[in-house]
Order: structure tokens, then C-alpha cells, then sequence
């Protein structure tokens, strides 16, 4: 199977959807760049890249360069989506949802609930997630938290790209409103990817590795931090199992419970604040449904309560690391022995 | 367009349904039978119905807070939103949205909307619909003077003219945004100039008026659906009730209601012009008023009637699928 990476994986699913269904556009900022400038149209294809090219096969129709405007964005995006466009709309870094919520939040979350089961709103919204190149406090931060805890939205946050391009078309092909995150450190990923366009459902998490001792949930780019921690671990005798989510609204709670049932310890690995956070969320599932199961006290590993640091050894310290994630599982294992 | 006979009586009908639906709305939610807040919007029926003549059900149009007109002039049943506005089951939301969310995709309603400024941004994308989808149809943003100093209101209009798209933007200058007077709050005291300086032609009209909303409306449809990109008009019109019912309207001049309502009255305005054009008799303005009072009375006796939704309804209708 040929390897691809995240960004040709997710680039393919956006291009074969749209030759699918004439009614998939795609709006945002510098989805192609070059609109009104004397240089190339497709000057960008999205940020770091991901629609490169689709303004060729589609055109300006369809591949639809915006004004710096998210709040427009979404909202027509949403509106759209209300009227017969199914549109994937790019909300380039996710910290930009704090300049157009409202229309994300109050109007298309809501739309379905509210006009009493009536409309149907198959929208799309991408956007960048993650610390980790010095991009500073207003471009870095992971706030799936905020998309998870509002009712009407679905939020998916893949960790490779397998699983970025069958998620990407699930999405599309959904009716309701989906935040899709991408982690910007991860676009150069590569994975066997097939050719043919698949899906993968939503609310089924991806168990990474089996293992009986400890059970190590994680999203995104944490998957791989605690996959190499678990390596390390079981080295030492410690055998962890490693599960990805994939989406955390809907959220494979039997999974999780399954497989802490077996365990009795849990280790939750989030990029996220700590504070009614995605970890914070898993915790208190896991403490309500299986508390006669647990062995030792739920560990969460995740970013501190502060903004995202922009030095890079502060931000280096943000981040969760391999050590503090094999640090919480030995913590857990150790505990009572 | 001419107007004819048959297309008079249906505005004023719909004018004068407007009035009678927002009067005893007053009167029942005066007496507790209306859970919540509800903006009426008697005084501005002349915009609703004037712009509305112009569209059909494939156009869509979004709404404010102060939405029943809006919706009446679209088309929505009116037994609906009246048990919607009670709260019951068989609303034209289930009892699920209320006044401020009243919404029927099928008549082109894409909702009233409570947040100030919520609509513009969804006609955007109802317009990108229509035009990638090659639809004749158009797109009408409701909105106030109130949203005219909203930043989504601004990425609208200019989003609307950078894709050049079948859109109309609908300001109702009714003089406040809650308790405070557009005098103040709108920097430049001029809507329809802040309109056209974001490149959108943009005519100001006087909302006592229903022919020159019309006729305004009618320009900005015409040349939205033949291609021609966006508009937006601002519409002088006043409320005569509060900014909800119930407000005890401190921030009125003395009198004020009461000169408004015999100085700038839509219906009365319409009802002058057409008996001294000699078009309709008073005696058929007169039936359509008994009608409509009476298809009002039925409204609100089946909403009294109806029974609140059922318990299962709290969960359901949050996804299609999850």
C-alpha cells in the first residue's frame, strides 16, 4: 500500500469528495492564495499546504478564497450548509474560533435542536491544533475541549494518516457539524494510505496496542509520545494498552471502560490545559463507570493551566514529553505494590 | 412590477396578520400564557411584507430577535408559530426554539435569530448556495440598526461583494437597539452610506411606506437574481412596543408611542393610498381584517389547546447521527 503523508492524505480525501459530490466546496483563507495579486492563483493551497492544487481540477467556484474573515466564514459555511452546499470550511488555527464562536456555537451547533429536528447542516470546519513551533499563545493551543463540550457538534482529531483521510470523508459525508482538528506538526506523517477513498466511522477508537497492566488513552500527537512510551515501558515489564479515540464527540466511552476494566489503571495523555479538558473529561467517565475496577488513582498528563510559552525551552516543558507520560504510568503502576 | 388587486389585498392581509398576531401575542403574554421574551414587531410590517412580496419559498431570508414578521411575510402557518410562541407540541419547532429561533427551512426561513448580528453571516452562505448550485434564488438578511454595528454584520457585506452574490441586506432602522437610540449608537447615523461604503448599492426608504419598500426591494431583488451582486437598503421604520414586551420604555420621549402610531402607521399609510388611488374599497380592507382576526383567534384557541411536547423530545434532534 503506498505511504502518504497527513497532508496528501487529507488533500486526496478533500479532492476525491469533491469529485464525488458537485455540492462539496471548500472556503477559507488562501485555500488557494493568489486572488487579486499580480503572481500564481494557488499560491499557498491552504497555510502549510493541504488544498494545494484543488483550485486547478475545481476552480474558484468551489476552492473559495477568502478575506481574512472567520466570522463570515463560518457563518456562511454554516448558512451554506443550511441551503444544500456541503462546504469544508478552513478555520486556518483553531485559537481563531475565540474571533467567530458565535457562529459556529450558537448558529450551526444549533440549528438541527432548535428548529425542532428541520434542518441539517453537513459542515465541515479544519483547523490547526498544537504546540510546538514557537508559534506563541494565540497559535498553538489545542481547544477541542471548547468543540467537544458544545451539543450539536461532532469533533474528531485524528493521529496519522490513515486514519486523517477515512475521518476526513466520514466528515464530509456526515450531516452534522464537524470540527476536524489537524496537528501542525504532524502534516509531514507518513502512513500506508489506500488510494480509494474509505471511511472510518466516528465514536470507534483505535486501539494502538494491547496490553493488560495499564491503560494509556491519548489524542493526536500524544498517540505517538505515548506509543514510545509504552515501548519503553515494556521494556521495564509493563505491559500498557494504548488507546486513540479518534473523535472525542461522539467518544468511544465502551472502549475505554472495556479495556480499564481489564487494567484497573488509567493514564490520559492530552495537549490540552487540564482544566475541563478532554483528560478531565475521560477521568470522570472512567471514575463514574468503572471506579469499582480501579487499582490506583486516574493520572492525567497534559499541559499546564498557563497559555502556550513562546521560547522554546518553555515550551518544550508545555508539552507533555515521553518522560512525564512513562513517568504517570510508572506512578499508577507503582501504586498499592 | 404593477402591482394588481390580488397582489394589495394579500399585502395588506399579510400586513394586517403581521399586527393582529403581535397585538394579542401582547395580550397573551401580558396574561403568563407565553413563557420567556417575545420582540414584537407591530410598526415595521411595511419591510417584511414589502421586501417578502418579492420572494419564494426556494429564496431564504434570516431573521432577528424581533422575527414573526419576518416569518409571516415568508409564509410560515401561523397556527405553527403560535404554538411555537406557547411552547407545545406540534410548534413549528416542536417547542423547541421559542420566539427568537423560530425557523421553517421549507417556507426559506432560516431562522430569527438571538444574537444581534447572527443573520447576515448565513444569508452569506444561503446566497454562495444559490449561486454555486446555479439556483435563480436570492438571499434576504433581516437585520437592524442594532446589527449595523456588529463585526459580523461588516464580514458580511463585504464578503457578500467580494463573491458578488445574490444577497440583500435588510437594515430596520426602527431608532433603537434595546434602550438605546441609533442616534448614539450608530457612529455615522447613516446606515445605508456604511452600506455603500463597503461597495454595495444602498437606498435609504421611509418604512411608513409599503410601495417604496417594494419598489426598493423589487430593484435590489431584481438585479441580486439577474447576477448582479448584492444590496442593501435601510429601512425607516419604528416599533410600537418595546424592545420586548413587557419593557417599560423609560427611554421614550413622552407621547411617543402614541404619535407614532398615529403619524407612522404602515397600514393606515397603505389603507390611505389605496382608497384615495381608488384600488381597493374599505369594506374589502375591512373583511381581510375580520379574517385575519379571526385566523388569529384560531391560532392562539389551538395553541391554549395543544400539549407540551413530549418528555423524549428534550433528547432528541441534536444530531442526525452520533
Amino acid at each position: 500500500m503506498p505511504m502518504k503523508t497527513i497532508r496528501q492524505a487529507l488533500n486526496e480525501a478533500l479532492a476525491q469528495e469533491m469529485r464525488r459530490d458537485p455540492r462539496v466546496v471548500v472556503i477559507g483563507e488562501d485555500v488557494a492564495g493568489g486572488a487579486g495579486t499580480p503572481g500564481q492563483r494557488d499560491a499557498y493551497g491552504g497555510v502549510l499546504g493541504v488544498t494545494k492544487g484543488l483550485i486547478g481540477e475545481f476552480g474558484p467556484e468551489r476552492v473559495i478564497d477568502t478575506p481574512i474573515t472567520e466570522s463570515a466564514i463560518m457563518g456562511a459555511a454554516a448558512g451554506a450548509a443550511a441551503t444544500g452546499l456541503r462546504p469544508v470550511a478552513e478555520l486556518m488555527f483553531s485559537d481563531f474560533f475565540g474571533v467567530c464562536f458565535d457562529q459556529i456555537y450558537n448558529q450551526a451547533a444549533k440549528f438541527r435542536y432548535m428548529f425542532g429536528g428541520k434542518a441539517t447542516t453537513p459542515l465541515v470546519i479544519r483547523t490547526m491544533i498544537g504546540a510546538g513551533r514557537s508559534a506563541a499563545a494565540q497559535h498553538s493551543q489545542s481547544p477541542y475541549h471548547v468543540f467537544t463540550s458544545v451539543p450539536g457538534l461532532k469533533c474528531v482529531i485524528p493521529s496519522n494518516a490513515y486514519d486523517a483521510k477515512g475521518l476526513l470523508i466520514q466528515a464530509i459525508r456526515d450531516d452534522d457539524p464537524v470540527i476536524f482538528c489537524e496537528h501542525k506538526l504532524m502534516y509531514d506523517l507518513r502512513a500506508e494510505v489506500p488510494d480509494e477513498a474509505y471511511t472510518i466511522p466516528f465514536g470507534e477508537a483505535n486501539v494502538v496496542r494491547d496490553g493488560e497492566d495499564v491503560t494509556i488513552v491519548a489524542l493526536a500527537r500524544m498517540v505517538h509520545y505515548a506509543a514510545e512510551a509504552a515501548e519503553a515501558l515494556a521494556k521495564e515489564g509493563i505491559d500498557c494498552e494504548l488507546i486513540d479515540p479518534r473523535t472525542t464527540s461522539p467518544l468511544d466511552t465502551d472502549t475505554i471502560l472495556d479495556s480499564v476494566a481489564r487494567t484497573g489503571r488509567l493514564v490520559v495523555v492530552d495537549e490540552g490545559t487540564p482544566r475541563c479538558g478532554v483528560a478531565a473529561d475521560i477521568a470522570a467517565l472512567v471514575a463514574e463507570h468503572a471506579f469499582a475496577a480501579l487499582r490506583a488513582p486516574i493520572r492525567r498528563v497534559t499541559a499546564p493551566h498557563t497559555p502556550v510559552p513562546f521560547a522554546p525551552s518553555l515550551e518544550k516543558l508545555y508539552i507533555p514529553s515521553v518522560g512525564s507520560i512513562a513517568q504517570a504510568v510508572h506512578d499508577t503502576y507503582g501504586y498499592g505494590r | 412590477m404593477q402591482l394588481n388587486r390580488d397582489d394589495l389585498i394579500q399585502a395588506y392581509r399579510t400586513m394586517a396578520t403581521i399586527r393582529r398576531f403581535e397585538e394579542r401575542v401582547q395580550d397573551e403574554f401580558s396574561k403568563g400564557a407565553i413563557p420567556g421574551f417575545v420582540h414584537l414587531y407591530a410598526g415595521q410590517e411595511a419591510s417584511a411584507v414589502g421586501v417578502c412580496s418579492h420572494l419564494g419559498d426556494g429564496d431564504v431570508i434570516a431573521s432577528t430577535h424581533r422575527g414573526h414578521g419576518h416569518s409571516i411575510a415568508k409564509g410560515c402557518d401561523v397556527t405553527g408559530m403560535m404554538l411555537e410562541l406557547f411552547g407545545r407540541q406540534g410548534g413549528l419547532c416542536g417547542g423547541k426554539g421559542g420566539s427568537m429561533h423560530i425557523a421553517d427551512l421549507d417556507r426559506g426561513m432560516l431562522g430569527a435569530n438571538g444574537i444581534v448580528g447572527g443573520g447576515p453571516p448565513l444569508v452569506v452562505g444561503a446566497a454562495l448556495t444559490a449561486k454555486t448550485l446555479g439556483r435563480k434564488t436570492v438571499a434576504v438578511a433581516f437585520t437592524g440598526d442594532g446589527a449595523s454595528n456588529q463585526g459580523t454584520t461588516f464580514e458580511a457585506l463585504n464578503l457578500a461583494v467580494v463573491l458578488q452574490l445574490p444577497a440583500i441586506f435588510v437594515f430596520e432602522n426602527n431608532q433603537y437597539g434595546e434602550g438605546t437610540g441609533a442616534a448614539y449608537a450608530v457612529g455615522s447615523r447613516d446606515i445605508a452610506g456604511r452600506a455603500r461604503g463597503f461597495g454595495l448599492p444602498a437606498v435609504k426608504v421611509d418604512g411608513d411606506d409599503f410601495f417604496a419598500v417594494h419598489e426598493a426591494a423589487r430593484e435590489a431583488i431584481e438585479r441580486a437574481r439577474a447576477g448582479g451582486g448584492p444590496s442593501a437598503l435601510e429601512v425607516e421604520t419604528c416599533r410600537f412596543y418595546g424592545h420586548h414586551s413587557g419593557d417599560a420604555q423609560l427611554y421614550r420621549a413622552k407621547d411617543e408611542t402614541r404619535r407614532l402610531r398615529e403619524e407612522h402607521d404602515c397600514l393606515k399609510h397603505f389603507r390611505r393610498r389605496v382608497q384615495e388611488a381608488g384600488l381597493l374599497d374599505p369594506p374589502e380592507l375591512d373583511t381581510a381584517d375580520a379574517d385575519v382576526a379571526a385566523l388569529i383567534e384560531r391560532a392562539i384557541a389551538a395553541a391554549q389547546a395543544a400539549p407540551p411536547p413530549d418528555p423524549a423530545a428534550l433528547m432528541t434532534d441534536v444530531y442526525l447521527s452520533y
